[in-house]
């Protein structure tokens, strides 16, 4: 296997991972702060077609640069109104989260599919549109192997990975982490020093759907350009299992999400290699499934979920 | 008479009902923005589901997998845990009873049927077993595991399918000749696809009822889903309940999956993605409250609503996805049950009113 593939590989990966490493920061937002957020896949798909939308009219309208990027404000914008249902249901009425989570699965995937047809005429998706191109980084980008693999990418991928830095900072070294952590791991105690404990969830929560909607988004304006029923599929609950993978820590999940990602990736190059001839396919697309749970049975252990994760908020209960 | 008055008191069946108008509203009012005839549109449902016998069995056939992945879902929620999993369940079992019904097809129907059905079960248990197991004695979450098993099951049951049981040169196994089918029925509702698999399911739901609220056993299953602390502080073996929980879960999928072979195709395809009866299975089982008669109606609400969009879209020209903005309407405020207190406060106070006059 040549140097090139090699390079091509680590691209593919960044690629699949990016949509993962959005959402599963989604996730951490709104876990940290006690919320579970089964919704996730929902969530990247209110993402994935409001880009859809936002960057076919932005094009029609002749901002043809600039429509991926309405698309992906569209996105956080749609991701925060569905995670707002969520939050509304289970921190205001206190829904069993899970249930409410799975509201937002639902209503996503109805609404979605029901909007796409009421606006392109019954069409099963919307038109194709440019979305992102790469964009390599100068200089970095001639370094053989690590250049084409790492700095010639997306703009969401570097996004992405910029962000990763900014939520761990965010959630290990500012008050405002400190308080969303506090909140997710005892929330009458926070309560007791001041802190909103609604407040803070709910912003966990609209986080979690800001995330997840720009995770959706990169799916739409990098690899598929349009939205479809499949465009999502199942990538929300693998974005849950980086998140658990990972200890909700965004460098754990992250961390994960390049995993599963170069678990997709590897698919399209195993043929490449000799030996893989003689194995049934089926059994190089369990690879990364297996895996997992071979690491989590050997490596992780235990998970530590915060220790609220799941309680509505009853002060009367102190 | 004070027993069916006090249930006729509770909200306990209020709430859904009221939830479920609700959801109704909340579908017809995206139907009149995007510029539908609500009316129209559910006449066209229910028209679809109870216009012919054929298009009635077929509802109950639709409602059949339901029933028994919503019951998979509610039994694993009741010891506390959450299985994601039904779908790869759903998937194991339906492989086992397509290599048993092939590969044993020699046998007597009165005994390879049993069998297929037999091994559905048990193999689909085994299944969610592992995440059973894993949750018990590694303490990994068995959300992330079920999510994996689930991708694990699909491309196992491609590969067994697509090496052992292929018709050459197509995408699904050769016919499975034991069959589930109630043929007796199956002529009155007019060559609807009726199978056992209703019965099973129901018999499972009242097997659920009797396990869970009038044996030891189940009570220890409860107790350990509703604070596996205090469970074990009082002795009782927390990850055996775990794991046997997962088994019955995992056995109510697997038998989904024979009667969806054995009962409706007669054979099994390569899957391209994951069906998505476990999926559903979440939404029936949240719907029923997770309560096993819950979960019958449940079924049968969703059952009727897929089925019924069909023909939503075929009459009233209205996308069927709008059903699930109805369905997760629905969830929606049965969840979030303070919504509906609301709703309804204004008619408990109008009520207690009377009375004190």
């Amino acid at each position: 296997m040549d140097l090139l593939t090699l390079g091509q590989m680590l691209n593919t990966t960044l690629v699949f991972s990016t949509a993962l490493i959005f959402a599963a920061l989604g996730g951490i937002f709104s876990e940290r702060s006690g919320v579970v957020n089964i919704g996730l896949e929902g969530l990247m798909m209110f993402g994935a077609f409001a880009a859809a939308v936002g960057g076919y009219y932005a094009q029609d309208a002749g901002y043809v640069t600039m429509a991926p990027w309405i698309g992906v404000l569209c996105a956080m914008a749609v991701g925060v109104i569905g995670a707002l249902i969520h939050a509304v249901a289970s921190i205001t009425f206190k829904a069993d989260q899970t249930i409410s989570g799975t509201v937002i699965n639902f209503l996503a995937a109805g609404s979605t599919l029901y909007l796409v047809k009421l606006l392109f005429e019954g069409a099963g998706e919307t038109p194709l549109i440019d979305g992102f191109s790469k964009y390599p980084i100068p200089v970095l980008s001639k370094i053989p192997v690590i250049g084409p693999g790492l700095f010639n990418n997306y703009p969401t991928t570097y996004l992405a990975i910029i962000l990763v830095i900014v939520v761990y900072f965010l959630l290990f070294k500012t008050p405002f982490g400190l308080r969303l952590r506090a909140v997710g791991e005892h929330p009458s105690a926070a309560d007791t020093l001041g802190v909103n404990v609604n407040r803070m969830r709910y912003i966990g929560v609209m986080l979690s759907g800001m995330f997840a909607g720009i995770g959706g988004a990169t799916i739409t304006l990098t690899t598929t350009g349009t939205f479809a029923h499949n465009t999502v599929s199942g990538q929300g609950f693998i974005a849950i299992a980086a998140m658990i993978f990972g200890k909700w820590n965004p460098l754990g999940a992250f961390g994960a999400a390049v995993f599963f990602g170069f678990s997709q990736a590897i698919r399209n190059y195993v043929q490449l290699f000799g030996w893989s001839q003689s194995i049934p396919q089926e059994f190089i697309y369990m690879i990364p499934y297996v895996l997992t749970i071979i690491v989590l049975v050997s490596a992780v252990g235990r998970s530590s979920a915060p220790s609220a994760l799941g309680q509505p908020y009853d002060p009367s209960k102190r | 008479m004070n027993k069916l008055k006090k249930i006729f008191a509770t909200d306990s069946y209020i709430v859904p009902l009221v939830a479920i108008i609700l959801g109704f509203l909340v579908g017809a009012a995206v139907m009149l923005i995007g510029g539908y005839d609500p009316i129209a549109a559910y006449g066209a449902l229910f028209k679809r589901v109870f216009g012919s016998a054929y298009d009635f069995g077929e509802a109950i056939r639709e409602m059949t997998p339901l029933m028994l992945t919503g019951l998979s879902v509610a039994f694993a929620f009741r010891s506390g845990m959450f299985n994601i999993g039904a779908d790869g369940q759903v998937l194991i079992g339906m492989t086992a009873a397509s290599v048993i019904g092939i590969k044993l097809a020699g046998l007597p129907a009165f005994l390879l049927v049993p069998l297929a059905v037999i091994g559905a079960g048990l193999f689909g248990g085994i299944w969610a077993g592992i995440a059973g197991y894993l949750k018990a004695k590694r303490g990994i979450n068995e959300v992330i595991t079920t999510i994996m098993l689930n991708w694990v099951a699909l491309y196992l049951a491609n590969y067994i399918v697509r090496t052992f049981l292929l018709i050459p040169g197509q995408n699904r196994s050769e016919d499975i000749p034991a069959s589930m089918s109630l043929t007796f029925l199956n002529s009155i509702f007019d060559n609807a696809r009726l199978h056992w698999g209703t019965v099973i399911a129901l018999a499972a739901a009242v097997f659920f009822y009797i396990y869970l609220w009038k044996t030891k056993q189940g009570f220890e299953m409860r107790a350990v889903g509703l604070n596996s602390h205090a469970a074990e502080y009082a002795g009782m073996n927390v990850r055996r309940n775990v794991m046997k929980s997962m088994f019955i879960a995992g056995v109510f999928a697997g038998l989904a999956g024979a009667g969806e072979v054995l009962g409706v195709f007669h054979y099994q395809s390569v899957f391209a993605a994951s069906p998505g009866y476990g999926f559903d299975g979440i939404a029936v089982a949240l719907l029923g409250l997770t309560h096993p008669f819950g979960v019958i109606l449940a079924a049968i609400l969703y059952g009727m609503l897929t089925y019924g969009s069909a023909g939503m879209s075929f009459n009233a020209d209205v996308p069927p996805e709008l059903i699930r903005i109805v369905i997760g309407s629905i969830i929606f405020f049965i969840a979030a049950q303070g919504i509906v207190r609301w709703v309804l406060k204004p008619f408990y106070f109008k009520r207690k009113k009377e009375k004190v006059l």
